[in-house]
């Protein structure tokens, strides 16, 4: 009677489990909320949020989102793409920011046969040979070409110099591109120093490149160490330009940076809130930012999170059920998406070709200063 | 390199090793006394950061006073946490102490990530501060000048208090033989508790002017400033005071002058302190000034 009984009961837990599994749709996501990358982690999560609360529901059902915090770091988020789909059993992944993260979280990913979605991971081994990795962005050889030409004519730099985050498959593989494309236009590359992820100290690096006399410098490093370097380019008294990647794009840019950020110009994705010709859609995505956000501006990593949030329920919508299978082959297919840092048409590497855009540092504030579409 | 680059470079190089000393003397301290890596001070280090911020932006304190109300209120958590960690192991082996600081190093700083949040913080500092003081080609920043000798008057205090006053009578008598102090009446965990106070308001001091040079907060910075501090102690000979101040120094240098002499190998730079680490190991195991085991303090 008492094995009955227990029999029963677990009949009525795994029951209890099939409803509730089959209630919603459940979705991960994997962002660095902690540690060296957590500015542009959080922007995203925050935009994905937003983004979920405009589109609750998919195929009539509710839409869970799964949040893990991959803590900056190449095994967390192997770690927390596992938990995701082992534990969570969630049918897509949102992610990364940070294209180390994404390579890590990717190939946990690919086994299980989960599509992931990147958000800002940009180095083009990403998606690389993978079947169940796609993203809303560009990839670094575009950037990297983009940022040269800007450099080459834009500000008339005909030498620069790099200052490269060597523990990072991101700031390596954009440092490459950069020189490549610099080179090709006619510039030349003086000096090439490197660094480790957490130094806080750069001022040897830097006192080595302002002895070679470069015109611009470009670093294709994260934000927060960004910001570091370049206090320390203004204190040792440095008069080249200084140049970043996408990932430097973030509304704080000027409250930690000061005076030593003026002039600073970066590549970035097609938003920002000081764009001048905004899409309907920007402009909603903009609007509805500073209702959510009142102290807080937007950016371009929460608008790539409203955009991949909203793309991967449009792919499970075209799908017509929320399997991984049928989301891969649907996200495989997505053709002229409109989101707020443009149309997102999936090409056959699964990336996205969209315009490198501008941002320079004017008088204290962020400027979209426009858009380059390079030639490779 | 021209001359007014070598002397960029040492300048950089004495600031930084400056930094590093001061942690050092933290490390060395507690090691001299109860053998003890105190593997939380790095976690110390970025609490009295942290709190400079605290009083700056929450309380509107002017800048010297939140300093010293940094200070010591960093002081007095490094001597809870000697009172809730590791006075209740006093008695066990010591690898008990060592597993104890470590958790609490984790623990603080996820504390830390609760309370301040996992963003890096932004550091104001003041205008003076800012502007460097040109010399030919050669930028001075104010700190250059400040650190280096803040932490040669420190290391002569401490040198004082061990070997002229009574509590450091005390401490040189618990770092030979901690029963027999006990036994002869020496006020032994009032004296092990100042220890964590001292070495603490020191990582405090050293952990803003960390602030100050590299201007930007976050609950992990004291991770590989306090990893470098150990090397500097142990390559100094862990237990001696100015064996700390001079393996800080030298190992800042070294480290600038690495990437200077070979700027190709920059990424490495880190290498270069772990490498002499070893070397200094192998070669002279108590480290450049660490005399003989009994005399450390």
């Amino acid at each position: 009677m008492k094995k009955l009984f227990v029999l029963a009961f677990l009949m009525v837990l795994a029951l209890a489990g099939t409803t509730l599994a089959a209630d919603t749709v459940k979705i991960g996501v994997y962002l660095p909320l902690t540690g060296q990358m957590a500015y542009g982690g959080q922007l995203e999560l925050e935009g994905i949020q937003m983004a979920s609360k405009e589109a609750p529901t998919v195929l009539g059902k509710k839409v869970e989102l799964f949040v893990v915090d991959n803590k900056s770091d190449k095994v967390e988020a192997a770690n927390a793409v596992k938990r995701l789909i082992e534990k969570e059993k969630v049918v897509a992944i949102i992610g990364t920011y940070g294209s180390s993260l994404a390579m890590a979280g990717g190939e946990v990913a690919e086994k299980a046969g989960v599509p992931m979605v990147g958000t800002s991971c940009t180095n083009p081994l990403v998606t690389q040979g993978k079947k169940y990795s796609f993203r809303v962005c560009f990839i670094d050889p575009f950037q990297g070409a983009g940022a040269a030409t800007y450099a080459y004519s834009g500000l008339n730099a005909k030498t620069a110099a790099l200052l490269v985050d060597v523990s990072n498959d991101y700031s390596v593989g954009l440092a490459t591109f950069f020189t490549r494309s610099f080179t090709k236009v006619g510039g030349q590359v003086v000096a090439n120093l490197k660094y480790q992820a957490g130094d806080q100290d750069f001022t040897a690096q830097l006192t080595e490149i302002i002895s070679k006399k470069p015109d611009v410098l470009f670093i294709p490093s994260y934000f927060a160490e960004g910001a570091i370097i370049m206090k320390q380019v203004k204190e040792l008294g440095a008069k080249f330009n200084v140049m970043g990647g996408d990932a430097m794009d973030n509304p704080k840019i000027v409250e930690i940076g000061g005076a030593a950020v003026e002039g600073f110009v970066h590549t970035t994705f097609p938003y920002d809130p000081s764009m001048k010709d905004m899409s309907p859609i920007a402009k909603k995505f903009t609007e509805n930012w500073k209702k959510a956000f009142p102290a807080k501006e937007p950016n371009v990593n929460a608008a790539l999170g409203y955009d991949t949030y909203l793309m991967v329920l449009d792919a499970i919508k075209r799908a017509g059920k929320a399997e991984p299978a049928a989301i891969t082959k649907a996200l495989a297919a997505t053709k002229g998406f409109e989101g707020v840092t443009g149309s997102t048409t999936i090409n056959a590497t699964h990336d996205a070709e969209k315009p490198v855009g501008l941002v320079q540092i004017k008088d204290g504030k962020k400027t979209y200063i426009g858009s380059i579409t390079p030639k490779l | 390199m021209t001359w007014a680059m070598f002397v960029q470079h040492a300048l950089n190089g004495l600031t930084l090793g400056s930094l590093y000393a001061l942690i050092a003397i933290g490390y060395t301290m507690v090691y001299g006394i109860l053998r003890l890596i105190n593997f939380a001070h790095s976690e110390i280090f970025m609490l009295g950061a942290y709190f400079v911020l605290w009083g700056l932006t929450l309380f509107y304190l002017p800048w010297f006073v939140a300093i010293v109300v940094a200070i010591v209120v960093t002081a007095a958590i490094g001597i809870l946490v000697d009172r809730v960690a590791y006075r209740p192991l006093r008695d066990a082996p010591r690898i008990s102490a060592l597993i104890s600081a470590i958790g609490v190093s984790f623990f603080l700083q996820n504390l830390t990530i609760v309370a301040f949040g996992a963003l890096p913080r932004e550091v104001y500092r003041p205008a003076w501060l800012e502007n460097p003081i040109l010399m030919g080609e050669v930028r001075v920043l104010p700190l250059t000048l400040f650190v280096p000798t803040l932490s040669f008057l420190l290391m002569l205090g401490l040198v004082w208090v061990v070997y002229k006053t009574k509590p450091g009578l005390g401490m040189r008598a618990i770092s030979k033989d901690i029963e027999t102090s006990y036994i002869m009446g020496v006020p032994v965990n009032r004296i092990i508790s100042l220890t964590f106070g001292i070495g603490s308001a020191l990582a405090a001091a050293s952990g803003i002017m960390w602030a100050l040079r590299y201007p930007q907060l976050q609950p992990v910075m004291g991770s590989i400033p306090g990893f470098k501090a150990f090397i500097a102690a142990v390559f100094g000979g862990i237990g001696s005071i100015p064996g700390a101040v001079v393996g800080g120094i030298m190992l800042g240098v070294i480290e600038i002058m690495a990437v200077a002499f070979f700027p190709d190998l920059a990424g490495y730079r880190d290498a270069f302190a772990f490498i002499l680490l070893i070397v200094i190991l192998l070669i002279k195991p108590t480290g450049l000034m660490g005399a003989r085991l009994e005399d450390k303090v």
